[in-house]
């Protein structure tokens, strides 16, 4: 291991700790929601969902890179996997949702309420 | 010559594809990050299917946390509290596993031991709160009733203040509260429908529960209390709410009742689109199976770990590859929570 292991602990907790504060943001803005996040749009969806969004993936970075420890890793390595599943997973993600739109707006006046 | 024809070797390294270690990593650890990497992606189909299914029916979803409500053995309405808690728990068990991890690296046999058992134990809760979480959506928590168009109706009553005045929000609208079908239906059945017991049924067999409540009956409930309105699955886009219904087009869309609906399953629910309890079960359900499988593998390697068999190896890298797994299953929990219960 290339840091001390002293540090390593240390540091483990410290992302617990911040991600611990990202969840409870997330938590506690998911049931304030507060109405100029919520009810505005930006983007495609509200200021608020792209915030936990946002939030979501600093976790996910945190995960991955301490606790997971690809920072250890080597650099390919570490690319092999993370550009491949972003490339992948933000090309359906974009196909889908814009197809999901689509059908709303073409289906959606065809139904009575 | 050795890349494409079997070389005999004396078996020690067999799992080690002979120590070639392309990036500086393992054969194992290589594996298991290709699989995270296949596996990240299966899940991401299902996610993106949720957010295509979610985008078609914009205005019609059932708003989360007005679903998950329900805290265990607490009574009452915590949108939200439990499935936090839910999350916290497998985010400590993730930090009790890397944790198990370092002391791996250290060799410290005791506390790699010590900190699996706290992962393990975590895994156990969190797939015992998904259980409960996933009961308590079967059971229902309103009832509802489905009409003939394939709307599910709900019911909701201004909320009053302690003198029984209706209260206002900030903008002087009547303020909501959702009611169930126990609270203000009353009557006779009408329907002649009862669930037959091995007492009176001719051939007692399993089979479709009758709801608690007929359509008729709940009919005539709503026409006799005044203070009842009907819920559409319509959201107002602008206040990012339900829609009330006013009496007059209520009894219109419960006119066309068809049958009443009393918790989820996989035909019908009483929180909206049939398809919101399909992709709940299915997506809560892959990662409830992919923690649970987790939390086996894990136990065994807890095992191994007690038994010795990473100290005679020299190394704790099978802790590793495992605790790589485990944190993809946290991974994926924090994409579902938030797609799920958050946005």
């Amino acid at each position: 291991m290339a840091h001390a292991h002293e540090s390593h602990t240390k540091r483990i907790w410290n992302v617990f700790w911040i991600l611990s504060a990202i969840t409870i943001v997330e938590v506690a803005l998911g049931i304030f929601k507060p109405a100029v996040l919520h009810l505005t749009s930006f983007l495609g969806t509200s200021p608020l969902n792209w915030i936990f969004i946002i939030l979501t993936l600093a976790k996910a970075y945190g995960i991955t890179w301490a606790f997971m420890h690809m920072e250890d890793e080597k650099k390919w390595f570490r690319r092999s996997v993370v550009w491949t599943a972003i490339f992948l997973i933000s090309y359906l993600v974009t196909l889908l949702l814009i197809e999901g739109d689509y059908l709303h707006e073409t289906l959606g006046p065809l139904v009575k309420w | 010559m050795e890349a494409n024809i079997a070389v005999p070797s004396d078996g020690k390294n067999t799992w080690d594809g002979g120590g070639v270690r392309p990036f500086g990593a393992s054969y194992g650890k290589m594996m298991m990050w290709f699989f995270i990497l296949s596996d990240a992606l299966t899940f991401s189909g299902f996610l993106a299917a949720y957010g295509l299914t979610r985008f078609k029916f914009i205005d019609s979803w059932p708003i989360a946390d007005e679903v998950f409500t329900h805290i265990p053995f607490i009574h009452g309405e915590f949108p939200m509290y439990y499935v936090a808690f839910m999350t916290f728990v497998l985010i400590f068990s993730s930090v009790t596993m890397v944790l198990a991890v370092d002391a791996g690296h250290k060799m410290q046999k005791n506390k790699v031991a010590w900190y699996m058992f706290a992962t393990i134990i975590g895994g156990l809760i969190f797939v015992g709160s998904q259980a409960w979480e996933w009961n308590t959506f079967i059971k229902g928590s309103y009832g509802a009733v489905k009409t003939t168009d394939g709307k599910i109706l709900q019911f909701t009553s201004p909320k009053l203040d302690e003198n029984g005045n209706q209260i206002l929000n900030g903008e002087g609208q009547i303020v909501y509260k959702q009611i169930a079908l126990t609270d203000f239906v009353v009557g006779e059945r009408m329907d002649s429908k009862e669930s037959h017991t091995r007492k009176n049924g001719l051939w007692w067999m399993s089979g479709d529960e009758v709801t608690e409540y007929s359509v008729a009956q709940v009919m005539a409930s709503y026409q006799k209390n005044p203070a009842i309105q009907i819920r559409s699955e319509q959201i107002d886009m602008g206040k990012k709410q339900k829609v009330v219904l006013s009496r007059e087009k209520g009894a219109e869309e419960l006119a066309k009742g068809k049958l009443v609906v009393e918790g989820a399953n996989l035909e019908v629910n009483e929180y909206g689109n049939t398809i919101f309890a399909d992709f709940f079960f299915f997506i809560t359900g892959f990662h409830g199976f992919h923690v649970f499988s987790g939390i086996v593998i894990n136990i065994i390697i807890f095992f191994n770990v007690i038994l010795g068999t990473y100290e005679k190896r020299g190394h704790y890298e099978m802790v590793e590859k495992v605790g790589l797994y485990w944190h993809f299953v946290d991974l994926v929990w924090v994409f579902v929570f938030t797609f799920f219960y958050l946005v």
